[in-house]
């Protein structure tokens, strides 16, 4: 019974935690851009503008839902929810810290520890997608349509280098569990690198991140959405709130997509050289991590927003080009590397 | 002839995000490539031709405003230099520099424009903010001359209405720093930048030959590699007193343009230089005016005339039958003549060099249309 009341608060705490995050990243984006761009950016709603995105929710909120006509009804509500649920799922098995005493109770900080989590992210990243392309069909609209097929093209091609990069973590680490992955990067190897996975992988982690801008549709991967091109792509007849669930997914999933780098290449809640846990008192440490965790992870969210506001567009024959003439190549060779290196090391 | 019942048809515009204006673009697609590309004009049609018939010369100043909006000063000399030449007078020599400055302000202002407008089309956003900022600074120039900052209605048939502000030359201190700064960071973030360069070296490529078949004038032309500048090759106003390099490029494509007009701004900027030491050394004394009656009467004849505006030559053919308004007004838009090739640029190019093509271009539908 206790069990099941500590999952659900897990449960609880992560969907609200994460949930924040993507409402204060609304606001990073904004502000970020508007610092890179020498502009204020939002500043009227309450201080520093802070209160923005809550001004943003009540609009989206009372304007009027709009489906058009022609477009296919059950597919077009079904849409916006099949692209925000996998981002949220995702985050299930991916820590926030290493673990909390709570009344003699030992508590992971992550909602389930699963001994195939690496599986479950893979799958889930994978599912995003039919929200993307549901929803382009069913607008019954030219550019959805072309923005769907760009975004399926797009994120199948770079499914692959990014669970190539992930199978040579597996192959360094020896395990699928994500919790097993980040606990194994405590302390240095070759006497000064912290045992990171960014160290261990480098070509790998490059290839990730590559892979991981290109899945969460951001600039210079944008494509299924130009702006420019194909106007707002999938998202072109959606209105009101199905817009803001869209919007709204396409944060949280930065948010998974940074936990996941964190988790994967930068030692998750370790810090290099120093040991939380052997001088911070049980309860004292869970928090410390927690915090450890969420820094980096509040870096690689920053570095999506400076990184969208400083490089243009890919065109759509370079993207399938990078992802399958150079990212897949040197994804194999790096797979292949790594356990050459282990064969040999053993 | 395609059959177009195999392709899928894409309207972009005259109302679409990329669409500079009220232009629009009827694309049949294969895919992602374009197949053909058939622009429709006439949206922002306003019989501005026609309008010249029924004004008086001098009322028909503020009409030119309306063509190429983003230069508004460029069209108002282009057509003033017109009428002067249809009455036989010219401007006095202090006015001819400070029409000069005014113009390469606007010229610097319309690139800018142009340059930032291509970046966002291509997805970086942030040196249209970089280059707007400094816009701004020129407008407030604008603003202080004569209280407008878009639509300038700059100058007079034989002159200009006033001297250069009392602080233009602080201003245009500053406002170098920031152009030279603004281009500096434009030139960062982009041109070294290798997705930029993979979007726009080879996109929509374009031969001297082509381009002098089709009549392209200005950046466009240049960017084929054909040297021609009516500022250097005929001469108007004061342009043969200053040093000024011509830019051109190579290949006629994106990128081409894009250096042309990077490069075009640094020579303005230079042109700007020089006219205003000369302005200083004019007597403060100096008529803005040349004898112009008060009711322009040109005598009966016609005349062309034109100026290498930012887009390129910018023409007025004027035909007078002796009375206060003109018997035909004819204005050469540049952008005209180079939106006749996108067709035949854009065929079988992707859909974001399309887009990327036309920003380029700079067609502005004010001017297009008229």
């Amino acid at each position: 019974m206790n069990d099941l009341i500590i999952a659900l608060i897990k449960v609880v705490f992560i969907w609200v935690w994460v949930l924040l995050i993507a409402v204060v990243m609304t606001w990073v984006e904004r502000r970020g851009a508007a610092m890179i761009q020498d502009r204020p950016g939002p500043n009227r709603a309450g201080p520093f503008g802070l209160l923005q995105p809550l001004a943003d929710g009540i609009k989206l909120f009372t304007k009027e839902d709009i489906i058009p006509a022609k477009a296919k009804k059950l597919l077009f509500i079904l849409g916006p929810i099949l692209f925000s649920l996998p981002a949220f799922s995702a985050y299930a098995v991916v820590p926030f810290g290493d673990k909390i005493v709570l009344g003699g109770k030992e508590i992971i900080l992550q909602v389930a520890d699963v001994n195939i989590g690496f599986l479950y992210i893979v799958a889930l990243g994978s599912m995003a997608v039919y929200g993307i392309v549901v929803g382009g069909w069913a607008s019954n609209n030219k550019y959805s349509i072309l923005g769907g097929l760009r975004a399926t093209a797009q994120l199948i091609s770079y499914e692959v280098p990014w669970g190539l990069a992930l199978l040579a973590i597996v192959l360094v680490y020896g395990t699928f569990s994500l919790r097993e992955i980040a606990l194994a990067q405590q302390g240095t190897f070759l006497g000064i690198l912290p045992n990171w996975g960014v160290f261990k992988q480098p070509l790998g982690f490059i290839l990730f991140i590559v892979a991981a801008y290109a899945e969460a549709n951001r600039v210079p991967f944008d494509l299924p959405e130009a702006e420019s091109e194909i106007v707002s792509g999938y998202h072109t007849e959606y209105g009101s709130m199905r817009l803001g669930v869209y919007l709204f997914g396409e944060y949280v999933n930065l948010c998974t997509l940074s936990a996941l780098i964190v988790t994967f290449f930068f030692g998750a809640w370790h810090l290099p050289y120093i040991n939380m846990a052997s001088f911070l008192g049980p309860i004292s440490y869970g928090i410390a991590s927690f915090l450890v965790f969420f820094l980096k992870v509040s870096f690689f969210l920053w570095l999506f927003v400076w990184v969208r506001w400083t490089v243009p567009r890919f065109r759509y024959d370079q993207v399938m080009g990078l992802g399958w003439k150079a990212l897949i190549p040197l994804g194999l060779l790096n797979l292949f590397l790594t356990a050459l290196a282990i064969q040999l090391t053993a | 002839m395609i059959n177009h019942d195999d392709y899928v048809k894409i309207n972009i515009g005259p109302s679409h995000p990329a669409m500079h204006g009220t232009l629009r673009v009827v694309a049949y697609t294969d895919g992602e490539t374009v197949v053909s590309a058939d622009p429709e004009i006439g949206y922002l049609h306003r019989g501005v031709e026609k309008l010249g018939e029924h004004l008086s010369y001098h009322q028909f100043i503020p009409i030119t405003d309306r063509l190429n909006y983003c230069s508004a000063i460029c069209n108002n000399v282009s057509y003033e230099m017109a009428v002067e030449k249809l009455l036989g007078v010219s401007a006095p020599e202090k006015a001819q520099l400070v029409r000069v400055i005014m113009m390469e302000l606007a010229r610097i202002a319309d690139h800018q424009v142009c340059v930032g407008i291509l970046g966002v089309d291509l997805g970086a956003f942030t040196p249209f903010f970089y280059l707007i900022i400094q816009r701004e600074e020129i407008y407030e120039i604008f603003e202080h001359y004569n209280g407008a900052r878009l639509t300038n209605t700059f100058g007079r048939i034989g002159g200009v209405e006033a001297d250069l502000p009392k602080d233009f030359e602080q201003r245009w201190k500053k406002l170098k720093e920031g152009i030279a700064r603004a281009n500096e960071e434009t030139d960062k973030l982009l041109t070294h930048n290798r997705i930029w360069m993979d979007r726009t070296i080879g996109v929509t490529t374009f031969s001297a030959e082509d381009a002098l078949a089709w009549g392209f004038t200005g950046p466009c032309l240049r960017a084929c590699g054909v040297k021609r500048d009516l500022r250097k090759d005929e001469p108007y106003s004061v342009y043969d007193r200053f040093d000024f390099e011509v830019p051109v490029g190579k290949y006629g494509d994106v990128f081409d343009r894009y250096m042309v007009r990077m490069r075009e701004m640094e020579e303005s900027v230079k042109i700007i230089d020089q006219a205003f030491k000369l302005y200083k050394d004019m007597p403060a004394d100096a008529p803005l005016m040349a004898k112009v009656p008060k009711t322009i009467k040109p005598p009966a004849g016609e005349v062309y005339s034109a100026i290498e505006s930012p887009n390129g030559e910018l023409g007025f053919f004027i035909k007078s039958d002796g009375s206060d308004k003109p018997y035909r007004i004819k204005i050469r838009p540049p952008c005209y003549m180079v939106y006749q090739a996108f067709p035949e640029m854009v065929k079988g190019e992707m859909i974001a060099d399309l887009i990327a093509c036309l920003s380029s271009l700079n067609v502005i539908a004010g001017e297009l249309d008229r």
